[in-house]
């Protein structure tokens, strides 16, 4: 009878479900598992992005997605619906390949809209269309070219506006921006980003870039060997890596490996090859007693003498003596490489805050580094 | 300079080499040629006259230059023998090139989409007919083709036929003929275009809205265009001039120029009015060959 109340709500089905729901889908090439029992919900307008090593199996997917892949077992549900009989040419999926594969034979103005004409579109709708989508991508005077006359970041913009004229309810990026150059790389994330929000479409993009994945994406899919290792927004998964191979994989980071020797309340001591290192107690609580004690660079702090004593705030704080062995200089950022006394590497970063930084250490120096529980996160294996 | 200094030595040799070809073995013998068929008959070592005797001097070749006439070329134009021969000829290059192409293009198409270890076998089943003898394997089709031959069999067990039918001397023979001769020509250039064709092309197009039907007609075909030139072109020029099949399977009732040549040759002994008509197959050729050059060139430009 409670069904019988929620009935009057007409989208009462595809509420509870997202705009599409990747259901326990396999793929395997001759015995090797490129996809393994992978399940995943993408909601209606968000920004998803893949982010995983070479070989993973992130194309595939996205080839699944697109039709171009059958599954080997699950199911794939688009607004509710299994789109796994739609065929490829009838799904309201379009991808950007990660060849490109344009059309050797068509000028840029035709490759663009090559699917707006399948689509039977009004011819003047789509001038108007594809002029969008050149003004987007700025290839304005590239018109007439044809693909072989282009450079690979033009190809690579040209391939995008392609896929996006159709403004399709999913979009499928494989790494869409890899071969433009830092400035266009940005600008063009940024444009994404607004054309998504805009239109309220829902990408799926591939990425190696952390960097874009972790600017352009609501969520972060992290996937190795055909599985999604952690599903999580950026800032999540920066801060709270769910495993020691993640936390490797996404941004720079120090591991400690070491055993519990105590625990407190909120707390965590953990003693480590570098010393006992204290550490925030985990949100979920910790089973093994061998674990992994991990510290972005950019939390380190160096000093000559180590923290100031700070009555207000009576947190512990994790002390740790070294020499500084390698400086590098990275523009915005300063990176330090210290030897500890233990014998232990730690990593530092800090930004370079002034032009002339009379703070700045050198190597051979001795210093103290210093971080607090709450900047450490203890991984099991 | 550098370009100069790369054809040097051995390496220019090699550059001048296909020019060097090209002069002596058809430059000088289509001068050769040329020069018989401005001739007139005569019955003498050689058939012909004027000779250009150089041990005669100057004066001699200026009159040997003077005699020289288009007499042969206004007889080919004239006389509606020869004008029906050079017509037949084009008609039936035509129509066996068209069969070729309907024929060549399916099989071109499936050898391309093959498994790649089943591409070279079936690449070896289009030229291993090529070991056997051309020659005989046209007698081999006379064979096939007479009154009780393998055909006439084959019917006649089915029961598609009440009599034998008659098949040689026809023209459906000869097209058989040159159809099973030509059909590798036809096939090996489009399975080149198509077997490089990149796949993710027709994945492309099928992602944007073509059907796998349409995506073909807009992308696979006209991509292939430059196979279907290469095949066209590598079977109807030699058809137009083709002898042997004709010769030996198609009726007598009406001539193709190269049976003509043969006939003026051999039989007549008109050298001159026979070369007339080769330079006059020859120049019928040129439209088509810079129609191919045209193509090839564009398709240089795409491939910059
Ligand atoms: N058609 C195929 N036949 C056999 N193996 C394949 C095929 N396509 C992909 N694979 C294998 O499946 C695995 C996943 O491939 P996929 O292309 O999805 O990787 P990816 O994550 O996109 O890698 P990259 O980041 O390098 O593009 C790889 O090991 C690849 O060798
Ligand atoms: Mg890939």
């Amino acid at each position: 009878m409670a069904e019988e109340l929620s009935k009057p709500e007409p989208q009462a089905v595809s509420a509870d479900l997202p705009l599409l729901r990747i259901d326990a889908v396999v793929k395997t090439f001759g015995g090797f598992r490129a996809v393994d029992r992978l399940s995943l919900d993408i909601g209606a307008g968000e920004f998803f992005a893949l982010l995983g090593p070479s070989g993973c199996g992130k194309t595939t997917l996205l080839r699944m997605l697109a039709g171009f892949e059958t599954l080997d077992e699950g199911r794939i549900l688009l607004n509710g619906t299994d789109i796994g009989p739609v065929l490829p040419h009838q799904r309201p999926v379009n991808m950007m390949f990660q060849n490109y594969a344009l059309f050797p034979h068509l000028t840029v103005r035709d490759n663009i809209a090559f699917g707006l004409r399948r689509a039977r579109m009004p011819r003047s709708q789509i001038d108007t269309r594809v002029a969008e989508m050149i003004a987007l991508v700025k290839l304005e005077g590239l018109e007439t070219r044809k693909p072989d006359q282009l450079s690979g970041g033009q190809k690579q913009r040209v391939a995008l506006a392609r896929s996006l004229a159709r403004r399709p309810k999913v979009l499928l990026l494989d790494e869409p921006l890899a071969a433009l150059d830092k400035k266009l790389r940005e600008s063009t994330q940024l444009e994404l980003m607004e054309v998504q929000r805009r239109l309220g479409m829902t990408f799926i993009i591939v990425t190696h870039d952390q960097e874009e994945a972790m600017t352009v994406a609501d969520r972060i899919g992290v996937m190795a060997a055909g599985r999604l290792e952690q599903v999580a927004t950026p800032r999540e998964l920066y801060e709270a890596p769910g495993s020691r191979w993640i936390a490797e994989f996404v941004g720079d980071i120090n591991l400690f490996e070491g055993q519990v020797a105590s625990r407190e309340a909120n707390r965590l001591a953990v003693s480590t090859n570098a010393g006992m290192l204290l550490a925030a107690q985990p949100r979920q609580p910790i089973t093994n007693t061998i674990v992994a004690v991990a510290i972005r660079p950019e939390k380190v702090k160096l000093s000559r003498r180590g923290p100031m004593p700070d009555p207000l705030n009576a947190q512990a704080v994790n002390r740790l003596e070294g020499v500084v062995t390698d400086v590098g200089y990275l523009g915005g950022l300063t990176t330090y490489k210290l030897k500890l006394d233990s014998g232990a590497v730690l990593r530092s970063s800090m930004a370079n805050t002034a032009r002339i930084d009379i703070d700045a250490y050198s190597a051979g120096q001795r210093v103290v580094a210093w971080f607090t529980p709450d900047d450490c996160v203890v991984l099991e294996q | 300079m550098s370009a100069r200094r790369i054809f040097t030595g051995p390496a220019r040799l090699a550059a001048i080499a296909p020019y060097l070809w090209m002069v002596l073995f058809f430059l000088v013998p289509f001068g050769f040629v040329l020069k018989i068929s401005l001739s007139q008959t005569a019955i003498a070592q050689p058939p012909y006259l004027p000779v250009f005797d150089p041990t005669q001097g100057f004066e001699a070749i200026k009159a040997a230059f003077a005699a020289l006439s288009l007499d042969n070329f206004k007889l080919l134009v004239s006389d509606h023998l020869y004008v029906l021969s050079y017509l037949r000829s084009l008609v039936v290059a035509v129509v066996s090139t068209s069969i070729l192409l309907l024929i060549g293009y399916p099989i071109a198409y499936g050898m391309a989409r093959l498994p790649q270890r089943w591409q070279s076998v079936a690449m070896m089943l289009v030229i291993v007919p090529f070991w056997t003898s051309f020659l005989i394997r046209i007698y081999a089709w006379i064979n096939i083709l007479q009154h009780d031959g393998l055909l006439n069999q084959i019917l006649l067990a089915l029961h598609l036929v009440s009599a034998p039918v008659v098949w040689l001397s026809t023209d459906s023979a000869m097209y058989i003929g040159l159809v099973y001769s030509y059909l590798p020509f036809m096939i090996l250039p489009l399975y080149a275009t198509l077997a490089k064709m990149d796949p993710s092309l027709l994945e492309a197009a099928n992602d944007l809205g073509a059907s796998p039907l349409r995506a073909f007609w807009l992308l696979t075909f006209p991509l292939s265009l430059p196979g279907v030139g290469a095949g066209v072109l590598l079977c109807f020029i030699p058809i137009v001039g083709e002898f042997v099949i004709p010769d030996l399977l198609a009726g007598s009732h009406s001539l193709m120029i190269g049976q003509i040549l043969w006939l003026e040759f051999f039989t007549n002994k008109d050298w001159p009015v026979a070369s007339a008509a080769a330079v006059a197959l020859l120049i019928l050729l040129v439209p088509p060959l810079l129609l191919y050059d045209r193509l090839q060139r564009r398709q240089l430009e795409g491939a910059r």
